[in-house]
């Protein structure tokens, strides 16, 4: 009996090593882990068609997660999409790996605009894949008053029909922001500052999201809303005329969310040519077309000023020079960190 | 015969020891640590995140999520006993089709039900549209404490009358004949008689719905707005947003403190009874 048991066990373990390993060699598998509603999915398929690389896609919905899985190991990611300031902390962590252009030929339509940034200021590491900024989404039914500071998500008349974004580094940096104060600020009188107005901001915020605050706004579910440039953009091409979305004149937030290799990565070259992929023109335009953000590539920009000159008016999709001008791209705050959240936990406990 | 058979529970044994008892020696090895939590040397030993979970403002998160778990159970129990008494006493040709209509839901992933409550309850839902047709003041829950004890009860009430429901289809109908011969009437039968019987099905129904409860977090997050936070959304919190294993850690072990306590009392209360029982016969 004993001798019956051990055999089977030793036969369904190697049966299953057997399908684990054929499985593996057949076909090279890449872990994308992108934002939530980030991509065409379309083109993941194309690519597969394509390359005959096969794509696992996953997605995450704010850098720290992004930070605290890759920080957690046990997954290996090939290609992984962090916004400016946590990419400069993988750099400094020395979680990337430089990237070989000379398999992302495709690199030489990103827009010079976008390169040279402060997060890889020799562009070693990262490729631009989207940019934009953080400003209030509002239905214009519901809201009266002009939406050009941040000051109205403080307006009392709107309680209970604010929403602000479930994102340490937005809700603190809009607080600041509203302060005056940079949004990488790591004084502590500031920072003690920002946490008295968003306490007292509490009783008017009706919830704190993540992606759901589009569709809440669209609903008609709350007037207002801290969200990405890119969700405004969504709904305008999906038209949702009554809804608007404002770039307040203290300045915001601009981010560069950016396509980048860990050092987890196993397949590299099929991780760059996926990035070759998305810089692709014909990609990337379809890219903008379905998820509506702003693209940092030449080529796509010049075709959308052909076909839709009118776009390049709207603070979503291009924001005003002047506020551009009074505006900052977060930095990796490093030990500070743990300051900002947890005030943010805090906020949220109150 | 039997020597053999326990060969069979090691591919158990060897799985429980890697993913469940080494993880909670991890859990608590942070939880009693500060420091840099990628350099294992660095770390030393210190309770200072135990003295974080003290502040006032994460001991109300815990109270909160304490009573917000209290609360479902209670309303669970007192609507799941009479459905699972409904379905023990219907005829066997409706009753798998009753209980069909009870599993269904759950075939569904809970967090897309969740997100279609939040449709329901939100401020321009469907409910507060029909409201407002009909010319009925609107419905203002969502985000909120009772929007969040609704997701709760929803979700949760199956596990309630599933074992309620099991003791009592098993009840022997000769001891109910036999109380009504004795001149029982219905009501002193089912308190003599069915809910004495049925008392280990609500004990497992209450701790099924009661460790959920006490650990959800997508609940909460979703239609409390993230303004109702219970401790598994600040466990949550601190290992995807915040980093902070140590604090993360602490607060897990308390919540299993919780939760052990309240299994200690739920067992005790089940063996009395099952004591009790034993007199009887």
């Amino acid at each position: 009996m004993k001798k019956f048991l051990t055999c089977m066990i030793i036969v369904t373990v190697l049966f299953t090593m057997l399908v684990l390993l054929t499985g593996c060699s057949s076909k090279v598998v890449i872990n994308v882990y992108n934002w939530g509603d980030y991509i065409d999915e379309t083109l993941i398929d194309e690519f597969e068609k394509v390359t005959g690389i096969r794509v696992n896609y996953k997605t995450y919905s704010t850098n720290e997660e992004l930070l605290a899985k890759m920080e957690a190991g046990g997954s290996s990611f090939d290609v992984v999409f962090p916004s400016d300031y946590a990419v400069s902390e993988l750099i400094k962590r020395d979680m990337l790996i430089p990237l070989n252009f000379d398999n992302i030929p495709n690199y030489k339509y990103v827009d010079e605009r976008f390169k040279g940034k402060e997060y890889d200021p020799e562009d070693k590491y990262s490729v631009p894949y989207f940019w934009g900024t953080i400003g209030i989404l509002y239905n214009k039914d519901m809201v009266e008053d002009p939406v050009d500071s941040w000051d109205i998500l403080w307006n009392q008349k709107y309680k209970g029909q604010i929403l602000m974004k479930k994102d340490v580094r937005d809700t603190m940096g809009v607080a600041l922001k509203k302060l005056g104060y940079s949004m990488n600020s790591t004084d502590d009188s500031e920072l003690a500052e920002a946490k008295a107005i968003l306490s007292a901001q509490s009783p008017l915020v009706i919830g704190y999201y993540g992606d759901e605050i589009r569709d809440l706004i669209a609903n008609g579910d709350a007037a207002m809303g801290v969200t990405y440039s890119g969700d405004a953009m969504d709904l305008y091409w999906e038209g949702f005329e009554n809804i608007d979305y404002a770039v307040p004149k203290e300045g915001t937030n601009i981010w560069y969310d950016t396509m980048v290799i860990p050092k987890s990565c196993k397949h590299k070259e099929e991780a760059e040519k996926f990035i070759n992929f998305m810089l692709d023109p014909d990609v990337a335009y379809r890219n903008v077309e379905a998820i509506g953000y702003t693209s940092p590539n030449s080529e796509v920009l010049k075709r959308i000023e052909q076909k839709y000159p009118e776009v390049f008016e709207l603070p979503a999709f291009w924001p005003d020079d002047e506020i551009l001008s009074k505006s900052e791209v977060y930095l990796d705050l490093g030990d500070h960190k743990s300051k900002y959240n947890d005030i943010f936990t805090q906020i949220l406990a109150e | 015969m039997k020597k053999n058979l326990r060969v069979l529970s090691y591919p158990y044994t060897v799985w429980m020891a890697i993913f469940i008892v080494v993880p909670l020696f991890l859990i608590l090895f942070y939880s009693l640590t500060k420091g840099d939590i990628h350099n294992i040397s660095s770390l030393e030993f210190s309770l200072e995140s135990y003295k974080k979970v003290l502040e006032p403002l994460y001991l109300k998160v815990i109270r909160d999520s304490f009573l917000l778990a209290l609360v479902s159970t209670m309303i669970c129990l007192v609507l799941g006993y009479p459905v699972a008494l409904i379905i023990a006493n219907t005829d066997h040709k409706y009753r798998n089709l009753l209980l069909m209509l009870f599993l269904v839901p759950m075939w569904m992933n809970f967090l897309l039900r969740t997100y279609a409550w939040m449709s329901l309850l939100s401020p321009n839902g469907l409910i507060n549209r029909f409201l407002t047709m009909i010319g009925l003041p609107r419905l203002e829950i969502m985000p909120g404490k009772v929007a969040v004890l609704l997701g709760m009860v929803y979700n949760f009430l199956p596990f309630m009358v599933l074992p309620i429901y099991t003791v009592l289809s098993k009840i022997d109908k000769h001891v109910l004949e036999a109380s009504s011969d004795l001149g029982g009437n219905r009501l002193v039968t089912f308190m003599k008689i069915i809910l004495p019987l049925s008392i280990p099905g609500v004990v497992s129904g209450i701790t099924m719905v009661f460790l959920p409860a006490v650990s959800t977090f997508v609940i909460s997050g979703l239609l409390g707005g993230g303004k109702t936070p219970l401790i598994g959304d600040l466990i949550e919190q601190q290992f995807l947003f915040s980093r902070n294993w140590h604090f993360g850690s602490s607060l897990s072990i308390i919540l299993m403190v919780m939760i052990l306590i309240s299994m200690a009392v739920m067992s005790r209360i089940d063996k009395n009874n099952q004591d009790e029982g034993g007199k009887a016969k």
